[in-house]
């Protein structure tokens, strides 16, 4: 009888050990990512999905983990629609419920959408230079970010480097606002006008209709009010149009200043020769000179791991702000460990907290090989932005090249505009703000 | 007075890129009385059907050939194993096919040559002419002219090939009743055939004209939506009420566009620009109340 037991308890005490190991090595981070690689904006999703997952795996076989953590996620396709955004959500969020990372959507659309459900289910939404720009008041949008920078300090940002290339004054001068009539395309007004108001230029206003596929009549009334600049906010062919339409009407590129969601690879490269000369913010810098998206190449790539068909995409601009994106998640999660305990996984909650208290100095991206790709990141309960820095980089026909340094907007005239939008949010909503002072 | 012959001209110009659009779509449904959902869909798989073979290595002229083959294998194919079992159904059941048919094609593409947007340089740069500009400080583009030059032909041909043809009036009559059309001899899975591949080619055009001037992606499948004001304007029976509709809406919306919104800003105050999204759709719908049919549609008239 018990020869005939023996291979049974034997196989019992291997299946139990094996479930220990394997408890034991369970310790794991979850990062939910209702991304997009189809439809009419696949091709920007997939760079930049591409480049986040590349930067998890990247971390996995390099460091396993953080401290020891593995790192794991589930996409989950959202085609850029918002229901499918917040179908996908509700799809991920039970995964999350252990352990969550922040949550990328690449869209503002579906960042509004999962605002307030994501504080209900305390999941921290991260809303890199998109989505709703007066969370960055933390007092009131708790698991909201909107980090690194927002719309309307990459405006001020633009608008400064204008008025250093036109001697350091804007008095007199005048500038053309073409934007998507979205509600993408209007956050930037407010600052525009601020600026406007505050340095003395004119600011005309021009919306272009959604898909932004025409454009004749804009350009033409571009070239009548003949402006010293162009800052253009457009999204998708709108983008292209536009490049060409400058060149229909004989607009020089070299002064149109487009937003980061205008300055990508897919963004000038259909446009041909009209592109070259053409300049646009950014708040990460392209190319694999940069030391970690050259070992993610190596690393990743070299194991067969990596996410992306097309390896010529390694480098371009969105592909770096999916690293980007996951750096500052990463950092999240070491943050939250050195709180919560280093080897464990954090919840959504605590992720929340390691967002709210990030600290990315230049020495740490030294150390984790991104200097220059992103800039110093350091937020807190009333700065869920962190930073408000983007530099401009110029399309050469083949290359986007940095031409400025990081550039601040005026903090001091946008962040009030957060603040009061914040306000006027929590009192529709009934919302008590935190005390940020009592969070320090 | 300058400006406004300017912008009535690049209207006018654009006009013409929205009736090469249009003309697909009367195409089918002179042959078959089916509005095509797919042919924004069969303008982008065209499209990029030209930048994925010169991807491949392939020259432009000989991209343009093989895309002139998929076009038309695609209108074959389409035919044999979506409309034939359809034949005799109602027009909205043809109409849901190819709805269904917009979707495969748009997940279908981009996973055969790739999503990323690309450039498509026919050699026709989209710059002033400088005699325009030295002369009348006028903007006129030479990528404008050939497009005009390019729909011009295509509408003379297609309106010939319909007029005059023994194929083109076998068209006409399907597109009339399918089972009369059958019980009189005409080989209806031919002729439906025929006109997807011509269909397919006017999409190839349309998509070469388009992705040059925006460049190859998902984008192109809007385009349908410029379309649709221009038939219900130009009529959906008619081949050259496709181009005199193109040029109403072309040459309409961009004066709506520059001469609207500062009278309605002067009365409402705010930024009504941007108008050039949905002022098309309010002219035709507008035209609809006055002639249903459309400029040079066909009047219906039913025996009750």
């Amino acid at each position: 009888m018990m020869h005939r037991c023996k291979p049974v308890l034997s196989a019992v005490a291997l299946s139990l050990a094996m479930l220990s190991q394997g408890a034991a090595a369970a310790e794991e981070q979850f990062f939910p990512i209702p991304g997009y690689r189809v439809g009419p904006y696949g091709a920007n999703g997939q760079a930049f999905y591409g480049g986040f997952v590349d930067y998890l795996n990247y971390v996995n076989l390099k460091e396993k983990g953080v401290n020891g953590v593995a790192l794991t996620w589930e996409e989950c396709e959202t085609e850029y629609n918002n229901a499918k955004g917040v179908e996908c959500y509700e799809r991920l969020k039970g995964k999350a419920a252990k352990s969550a990372g922040p949550i990328h959507t690449m869209s503002t659309g579906i960042s509004y959408a999962l605002i307030d459900k994501s504080a209900q289910d305390k999941l921290p939404l991260a809303m890199v230079g998109y989505g709703r720009t007066d969370a960055v008041d933390g007092s009131v949008f708790p698991y909201a970010f909107p980090l690194v920078t927002t719309y309307q300090m990459q405006a001020s940002a633009i608008v400064r480097f204008v008025k250093d290339k036109l001697g350091g004054s804007l008095a007199g001068k005048k500038i053309v606002y073409l934007y998507h009539d979205s509600a993408y395309g209007k956050e930037a007004i407010v600052a525009l006008e601020a600026e406007a108001a505050l340095n003395k230029f004119a600011l005309v206003q021009i919306p272009v209709a959604h898909p932004g596929n025409e454009q004749g009549a804009q350009w033409l009334k571009i070239r009548q009010e003949k402006p010293d600049f162009v800052v253009f906010w457009g999204w998708g062919v709108m983008n292209q149009t536009a490049l060409k339409g400058a060149q229909k009407v004989g607009y020089p590129r070299d002064k149109m200043i487009g937003s980061w969601w205008t300055g990508s690879e897919e963004d000038v490269v259909p446009a041909g020769d009209a592109a070259k000369g053409y300049m646009a913010a950014t708040w990460n810098v392209a190319g694999k000179q940069v030391p970690v998206i050259a070992d993610i190449e190596k690393v990743v790539y070299g194991a067969g791991k990596g996410n992306l068909q097309d390896k010529a995409r390694i480098g371009t601009v969105l592909y770096n702000r999916g690293v980007s994106a996951a750096v500052l998640s990463v950092e999240a999660i070491r943050k939250g460990q050195e709180k919560y305990g280093k080897g464990k996984a954090l919840s959504g909650e605590q992720t929340r907290w390691a967002l709210e208290n990030l600290n990315i100095t230049e020495a740490r991206l030294k150390a984790l090989g991104a200097t220059d790709l992103l800039p110093e990141i350091r937020t807190s309960c009333d700065n869920h932005e962190g930073s408000g820095k983007v530099k401009i980089q110029q399309w050469d026909g083949a290359k986007w090249v940095p031409v400025s340094g990081w550039i601040e907007g005026n903090k001091a005239l946008i962040h009030p505009l957060f603040q009061a939008s914040a306000k006027q949010y929590a009192k529709e909503k009934g919302i008590t703000p935190r005390d940020c002072a009592k969070e320090k | 007075m300058e400006f406004f012959f300017e912008v009535l001209i690049g209207g006018l110009l654009s006009g013409v890129m929205y009736a090469l659009v249009a003309l697909g779509f009367v195409l089918i449904y002179k042959a078959s009385g089916v509005f095509n959902f797919a042919q924004g869909a069969m303008v982008y798989l065209a499209a990029l059907s030209v930048a994925g073979c010169m991807e491949k290595g392939a020259p432009l002229w000989l991209a343009v050939i093989l895309a002139f083959v998929i076009m038309t294998l695609f209108g074959i194919a389409t035919e044999r194993f979506v409309l034939r079992k359809l034949v005799n159904q109602p027009p909205i059941a043809l109409f849901m096919a190819t709805i269904g048919l917009a979707f495969f094609i748009e997940g279908l593409a981009p996973l055969v040559f790739g999503s990323e947007p690309r450039a498509l340089d026919l050699g026709i740069v989209d710059e002033p002419i400088p005699y325009f500009l030295d002369q009348w400080n006028m903007v006129i583009s030479k990528f404008d002219l050939v497009a005009a030059g390019v729909a011009s032909v295509l509408v003379a041909t297609l309106a010939l090939f319909f007029q005059t043809t023994r194929v083109g009036r076998a068209l006409r009559a399907v597109a009339d009743d399918h089972q009369a059309a059958l019980s009189i001899g005409i080989p209806l899975q031919h002729i439906w055939a025929i006109v997807w591949g011509v269909a397919g080619f006017v999409a190839l055009v349309a998509g070469l004209m388009w992705g040059a001037r925006n460049g190859v992606q998902f984008a192109l499948t809007f385009t349908a939506l410029k379309a649709l004001p221009v038939l219900i304007l130009g009529g959906f029976t008619s081949v050259p009420g496709a181009i005199v509709g193109g040029l109403i809406i072309g040459a309409s919306e961009k004066l709506a566009e520059i001469y609207i919104p500062p009278v309605l800003a002067g009365w409402f105050g705010g930024n009504f620009g941007g108008i050039e999204g949905w002022f098309p759709y309010i002219l035709a719908l507008l035209f609809l109340l006055v002639r249903p049919e459309g400029l040079f549609g066909e009047r219906h008239i039913d025996r009750v």
